[in-house]
């Protein structure tokens, strides 16, 4: 990372962006192409732009702002921002790595609680076998979430269509998936 | 050359019809296509939704299998996987330490040497050259052709097709006799990996997509990714719900709109397995 030297150390977000992975707030000029094409933006508390915003001005209540929002868990990774942006600017990059700061830090939006009580019954099914069992992920995440009778109706219809497994396939390499998600657990819990 | 195959999680599950199909077009041409041995999830949105390291973990042991199994490409028909393997591939080939540090969690050796492509470049590669005379039921019909995000997003890594009002697959379908319509939704998101924690969205996202389509006189939607067929195709009572509109509109993998062109039976291909009925006459 190329800018890493001429840094003045800050404990912003817009910092840690900059000498994390490599993206400039500061460039954004507010066209608002990405929200424009984004779209979750209609059900985000803080637009794609307003988010560039919030993270331009640098100070400790708008940081504070962007890790407990709701937009930042919305973000489906389309990556329709970046791919319009006149500037570049790797937005789904930057919301990728707010997620997982918010998480770190406890500053998960209460209304998020769904969306990640889902990947973390994702990554749960994957840890234990190697490969997804979707059956497994839809019951762990239903006790997560709370959400019991929610798409009941879909799995006889996914039964009949063979579409369900109902035992997990279990890999030969296992316990290598197993230290995999050992190794890398430091940052998510 | 030797091609190997990365099927993921769901064309082992919800989208065997999409696996059915792309297994019996090798077949029916001729085409070897072995399974990465032993191979793992790719960690998907959630991997690097929470945690980056994992995502790139979880590709590479991938990779690095295709490596050991010798396999000079994949084929990854997946769009999510495909886009998953190939960022990764892109992030490990571009910083040695970077790679260095992933070859160290996954306790493998990791060169980069497999190449990986997508189900409409292997088509373009291998099926289209060897269409002529094979088609007997041509698919005359008109269609909207769904490429989603993932497959063309973000172009500079992924490099194929354009990112707005992309081609590819339009110019397959053409091939076997379908007129592909215009329309501004081909790179729309369908609300992919909220498909289950905020149903909603999805059922909005993806009713635009159908409804636009059936609107323009489109008779099908043709897809080549597992995510999006589950959210056009097995969704629909939902987004049916959420439209207040009885949407009939089927959705067909591309693999599985060449396989009946060229005569397959729709068992064969996988098409008794969809939600909403597909009749192609
Ligand atoms: S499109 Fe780019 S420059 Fe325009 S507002 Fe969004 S981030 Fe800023
Ligand atoms: S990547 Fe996220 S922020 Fe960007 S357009 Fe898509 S949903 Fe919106």
């Amino acid at each position: 990372m190329s800018h890493t030297a001429t840094l003045t150390e800050k404990d912003t977000l817009a910092f840690h962006l900059e000498k994390n992975i490599d993206v400039l707030a500061r460039k954004c000029y507010q066209c608002g192409k990405c929200s424009a094409g984004c779209p979750v933006a209609g059900e985000m508390d803080f637009s794609p732009s307003m988010v560039m915003r919030l993270l331009q001005t640098e100070t400790p209540a708008n940081d504070e702002k962007t890790l407990r929002s709701y937009s930042i868990w919305l973000c489906l990774t389309c990556e329709m921002c970046l791919c319009r942006c006149p500037m570049e600017i790797d937005i789904p990059s930057v919301m990728d790595f707010l997620r997982q700061k918010s998480l770190k830090e406890k500053k998960v939006n209460p209304k998020a609680r769904r969306i990640i009580a889902f990947h973390k019954s994702f990554l749960n099914s994957i840890k234990y076998t190697g490969r997804l069992f979707e059956l497994g992920l839809t019951l762990d995440y239903k006790r997560r979430s709370l959400t019991l009778m929610q798409d009941v109706a879909l799995a006889p219809r996914m039964i009949s269509r063979g579409k369900l497994h109902f035992i997990p396939e279990i890999i030969k390499g296992r316990p290598q998936v197993a230290k995999i998600f050992k190794k890398t657990s430091k940052k998510e819990n | 050359m030797k091609t190997g195959i990365y099927p993921g999680c769901s064309l082992n599950g919800s989208a065997r019809d999409y696996n059915e199909s792309v297994f019996a077009l090798a077949e029916a041409f001729g085409l070897e296509l072995e399974q990465v041995s032993d191979w793992n999830c790719c960690g998907a949105t959630a991997a690097h939704n929470l945690n980056k390291d994992l995502s790139l973990a979880l590709p590479a042991r991938i990779l690095a299998l295709a490596e050991k199994n010798g396999m000079d490409e994949i084929i990854v028909p997946c769009a999510a996987c495909y886009n998953r393997l190939t960022l990764t591939q892109t992030e490990l080939r571009k910083d040695p330490e970077l790679r260095n540090h992933v070859s160290g969690i996954i306790e493998m050796d990791y060169k980069g040497t497999s190449g990986i492509i997508n189900v409409i470049e292997w088509i373009d590669k291998y099926i289209t050259p060897n269409l002529e005379g094979r088609i007997v039921i041509p698919y005359a019909h008109k269609v909207a052709c769904y490429y989603g995000c993932l497959l063309v997003r973000p172009h500079k890594v992924l490099n194929y097709d354009r990112p707005e009002d992309p081609q590819s697959m339009d110019l397959v379908m053409s091939k076997i006799g379908a007129e592909p319509i215009y329309y501004p939704f081909k790179t729309e998101c369908c609300g992919a990996g909220l498909s289950i924690s905020r149903t909603d969205i999805v059922s909005k996202l993806s009713g635009k997509i159908i409804e636009d389509a059936e609107s323009r006189g489109a008779e099908a939607i043709i897809v080549a990714c597992p995510m999006c067929h589950s959210n056009l195709d097995m969704r629909r009572n939902d987004i049916n719900k959420y439209w207040g509109k009885e949407f009939k509109i089927p959705v067909i993998f591309i693999t599985q709109a060449i396989g009946h062109a060229i005569g397959l039976t729709d068992k064969k291909i996988g098409l008794k397995r969809h939600f909403v009925d597909v009749k192609i006459s």
